[in-house]
């Protein structure tokens, strides 16, 4: 039955790993806006033949965010 | 700091988007033709490659790797780009993935209908193809580690940490699990046996879901979702904490694929404990994507991709709430070794991962040709072909499972079994069976439907291959570092490289030494298999018969009844691999070879039941194996076997692969000849003699009158 502390070896290996990553996470301010990154990934501003790129900057968080929040905000009330 | 700009590249995207097509109709039509298989054994056409035993693990592989396989791959060289503001890593990189996986899937195709396999479910491939599945995944993770790397976007969303969690994941249960001895090219022992190779591999089987089917398409609908919807996740907080939970309970929940099995008690709780503990993370990510359509529900109308992913999500927390219900022991008594598993995952894999494929097929075609799909009614009846595909194929088997647990376990007022002959309890369910084929068919028809409508939307625009972007640049680099002084930068890649360093060297040098030694059997009766029945047991593996057939009484009484005493721990020590089993389809034969015993029958009986199972049963439903009468066992190969089994700790004695042969020729001659004197002509050195060989060999050694012996 010993391979039963081989594998919780392993898998608190894997969940050390994990928790080290989260760790790192937090403390790197990665959750510091658990907002603006589920609203940036909407914004693509791929240039495609017939648009020009000025017009599509709003790839910058802080362009983006403003006219974005205004519309959820408006959602959820 | 100023604006970049750059490419994304399409081509390996639409490449794997085009493999998942091709991959998904090959995988839904070998199941159909296994579903048919059950109904009429006649299918298999009495060919050796295409019977059951040998296509289900096809479909399964091809269903999970293939399919869904590529479809991640696809989802993943779409969104990490767009995710991380950056083209791939490598180009190079990228091409060996594709090419490296493709050919693993035609290897793994050709090797499992040859008969080479393993014998451990969902990890069937043999040595060589582990090994190719090892490097591709390496280098799919070099390269998606590689692209996070150079990202322009600070904050990782939460996709990719779903992906990476895949990466480091799978990889670490691919190692642990295929850890095994080669005996010649394409055939291999596991060093683990018995119990404790049930333990590995069902800690793999069970995190091949979680980690392969699941986490990697969660990422997927927290980018594909969104997208399509072209609104935010409900909540991103919940989908920070939901992944965090999800990977740390999942890795804990494998032995529940063993309640009431011989594996210790404590151990199985435990699995039970986190399966019903994975009940919250899990409702998490179904909440998320269910909500994140709020306010957009009208869209849902209108747009068969949402809808897809609608159905998808659903059925995703419908058997999430269903794996912890089936984790509890009084529930698994009755689900398990039914049908009930089979339906279970099916709405795991036609809805959860096969709708997700579809919608994200759907979203992902029109953009790279740039055109508008170019049936959008054809697109919503596959929606409706798939949902009702999955429900006529999960409901029948839901029925099926019941019904034929509960008279497997039912008693006369008299205390006999009620229904003593096995073949009853599954002809009660074979109308399901048909059902169930039906389902297949709709699904399928779907799926082709699918195929059409994307080569017409391909060919109505022009392959969009580059895409360019621009971001600024994430901080002032100092140019061009080695990629190791990267490294060190990011404490977390290392440690993920180091981790993978480290498992891989420590896992290959200690773990047989240290399994080894726990090999030796607690009960003093428990002798290894002569020569004859180690290549009959080889047959067994090969021929696949472990996908209908369970080697695993159960302390039940309505078990016990029927086959005999229930199986001890100590009776699989020289089992490598062990072949408890996940489905009786057919009877249970861990007592197979009891000569007192409830199902015992004479070797004339196999031979007959093997050349033609409809003989001796015409409703059978087992395909005949005449080939096994007609050709010859290697036997050539026995010495080789002999001393791989040695070094893996089984007690033969000292330079016995010399003898190995005489003995195999001496014990074949033996029930040759008894065959013969029944009647029956057959050659000494044919297969179907090893193979009755084993099958008498069955359940033996502890009940030829011996006593346990608990240390």
């Amino acid at each position: 039955m010993s391979v039963i502390y081989f594998l919780i070896g392993v898998g608190v290996l894997v969940a050390g790993g994990f928790l080290f990553a989260f760790i790192w996470a937090v403390k790197s301010g990665q959750y510091d806006d658990d907002y603006t990154p589920s609203v940036r990934i909407l914004f693509d501003n791929f240039k495609t033949d017939s648009q020009e790129p000025e017009k599509q900057n709003s790839d910058q968080p802080v362009n983006g965010k403003s006219k974005e929040m205004e519309k959820s905000n408006n959602n959820k009330s | 700091m100023a604006i970049e700009k750059f490419t994304y590249d399409n081509k390996i995207a639409k490449y794997f988007a085009n493999a998942t097509i091709v991959w998904g109709v090959v995988a839904f039509l070998v199941g159909l033709i296994a579903a048919l298989e059950l109904i009429f054994p006649a299918f298999s056409l009495n060919l050796q490659y295409i019977t059951f035993g040998r296509l289900r693990p096809l479909h399964t592989n091809a269903a999970i790797f293939a399919f869904v396989g590529n479809g991640i791959f696809a989802a993943i060289y779409y969104s990490t780009p767009r995710l991380l503001k950056t083209p791939m890593f490598s180009k190079t990189l990228s091409l060996i993935n594709f090419w490296g996986w493709q050919l693993i899937i035609v290897l793994a195709a050709v090797t499992l209908l040859a008969g080479f396999t393993t014998g451990k479910e969902y990890a069937e491939l043999e040595w060589p193809v582990d090994i190719l599945i090892a490097i591709v995944w390496v280098i799919f993770g070099w390269n998606l580690i590689g692209t996070m790397l150079q990202r322009r976007t600070k904050h990782i969303y939460v996709a990719i940490w779903f992906y990476i969690a895949t990466f480091v994941t799978v990889a670490v249960l691919h190692i642990v699990n295929s850890i095994e001895l080669p005996v010649s090219i394409l055939k291999s022992y596991p060093v683990y046996a018995g119990v404790q190779d049930a333990l590995v591999q069902w800690w793999y089987g069970h995190n091949a879901v979680a980690f392969f089917l699941t986490t990697p398409v969660l990422g997927l609908m927290y980018y594909f979702i969104p997208k399509a919807a072209n609104r935010p996740v409900y909540s991103y907080k919940l989908s920070i904490i939901h992944f965090w939970s999800l990977i740390f309970l999942y890795i804990w929940a494998g032995p529940h694929h063993l309640l009431y099995s011989s594996t210790p008690d404590w151990a199985q709780a435990l699995g039970v404990v986190f399966s019903i503990a994975l009940i919250a993370p899990s409702w998490g990510g179904m909440i998320n994507g269910l909500l994140t359509l709020r306010g957009a529900w009208d869209k849902v109308r209108e747009d068969p991709v949402l809808k897809m992913f609608v159905v998808g999500v659903t059925a995703y927390g419908m058997s999430t709430f269903e794996g912890p219900l089936l984790s509890l022991k009084s529930v698994n008594a009755i689900s398990h070794f039914t049908d009930w598993t089979i339906a279970h995952v099916h709405i795991g894999t036609l809805g959860w991962n096969g709708m997700l494929m579809f919608g994200m097929l759907y979203w992902l075609y029109p953009r790279f040709y740039k055109v508008k799909l170019y049936s959008k009614s054809w697109a919503n009846t596959h929606f409706w072909l798939a949902t009702l595909g999955m429900l006529f194929f999960a409901i029948p088997l839901y029925f099926a499972g019941f019904t034929q647990a509960l008279m497997w376990k039912e008693f006369t007022a008299e205390g006999y079994l009620k229904y003593p002959n096995f073949l009853d309890t599954y002809l009660q369910i074979r109308p399901m069976h048909m059902f169930r084929a039906v389902g297949g068919v709709l699904y399928l028809t779907g799926a082709i439907l699918m195929v059409i409508n994307l080569i017409r939307t391909a060919q109505s625009g022009k392959f969009a291959r580059f895409e360019e972007d621009e971001a600024m640049a994430l901080e002032a680099k100092t140019v061009k570092e080695g990629w190791h002084r990267r490294l060190e930068g990011k404490p977390v890649m290392f440690t993920i490289f180091a981790l993978i360093a480290i498992l891989i060297g420590g896992i290959v040098e200690f773990v047989p030494m240290f399994l080894i030694k726990s090999n030796i059997p607690t009960i003093a009766s428990v002798k290894p298999y002569s020569p004859l029945e180690l290549q009959g047991r080889d047959i067994y593996i090969r021929e696949g018969c472990y996908n209908c057939h369970s080697q695993m009484i159960r302390p039940f009484r309505s078990e016990v009844e029927r086959y005999g005493e229930y199986s001890k721990a100590g009776e699989n020590v020289y089992d490598h691999p062990f072949q408890w089993g996940s489905r009786r389809t057919g009877p249970d034969l861990a007592r197979e070879g009891v000569k007192t015993g409830k199902i015992y029958k004479p070797d004339s009986w196999h031979y007959e039941h093997f050349v033609n199972p409809q003989k001796t049963n015409i409703q059978s439903i087992m395909p005949p194996y005449p080939w096994l009468a007609r050709q010859d066992l290697n036997i050539e190969s026995t010495p080789k076997k002999i001393r791989a089994m040695q070094s893996l700790g089984v007690p033969y004695p000292e330079g016995y692969d010399q003898q190995a042969i005489a003995d195999l020729k001496a014990q074949a001659a033996q029930i040759a000849g008894g065959l013969r004197s029944a009647g029956i002509e057959v050659a000494d050195q044919t297969e179907i003699i090893a193979l009755i060989a084993y099958m008498q060999r069955l359940g033996t050694d502890i009940s030829s009158g011996s006593q346990m012996v608990n240390k």
